[in-house]
């Protein structure tokens, strides 16, 4: 009969500094990535979907992608969270998206929907960090 | 999508998913977690909603 792996029994993919540096670097540009570099697909797939699509809402509903205006303590924490997803965040302020309309309705939602993907993002790259250390 | 229901919709369903993901490992209880995690997001904004409804006096 199958039982349940402990987290002893389980390998350990990417225990090395220098591969769980690569590994973090990964999940944060590419969300998901780290959990499919471990071999968690499944995992994976619904972090790219879910985190791409409430990226991407944010944008639709004229959120902003905050600057780091640490003179602004507030706008330089939203631009800390907003920088946690990585490349589409890069892309987006690349391609000058997320620029905000102050008017819209719509606007404190998409910021929420823009912070609350960056820092959920954090949360799958800590994650992808306890899978690979052993701990989950 | 200026409706309220529309976008607590648009936010709880990836926001559930994420974090059912995050604390659950077999996709059965992550699909049962995610459900009563965006069940009780929607019921959570629904009852505010309505006892929030006086007000302003």
């Amino acid at each position: 009969m199958a039982t349940k792996s402990t987290t002893a029994e389980r390998a350990r993919p990417a225990s090395e500094p220098g591969t769980l540096v690569l590994l973090c670097l990964a999940a944060w540009a590419i969300p998901g990535a780290g959990h499919f570099w471990l071999g968690r697909a499944q995992k994976g797939v619904v972090f790219l979907v879910a985190l791409t699509m409430l990226f991407a809402l944010g944008l639709v509903l004229q959120g902003r992608l905050f600057p780091f205006d640490l003179s602004e303590p507030l706008v330089a924490l939203a631009a800390f969270a907003n920088a946690g997803l990585g490349l589409p965040w890069v892309a987006g302020r690349m391609l000058g998206l997320g620029g905000g309309v102050v008017t819209a309705a719509t606007y404190e939602y998409g910021n929420t929907f823009l912070i609350v993907s960056g820092l959920l993002n954090f949360l799958v790259i800590l994650d992808a960090f306890d899978i690979a250390v052993g701990r989950k | 999508m200026s409706s309220h229901l529309l976008l607590l919709v648009l936010f709880a369903v990836p926001v559930s998913a994420v974090f059912a993901a995050l604390s659950r490992e077999e996709p059965r209880e992550q699909f049962r977690t995610g459900a009563m995690m965006f069940g009780g997001f929607v019921a959570a904004a629904l009852v505010l909603g309505w006892l929030m409804f006086p007000f302003p006096l």
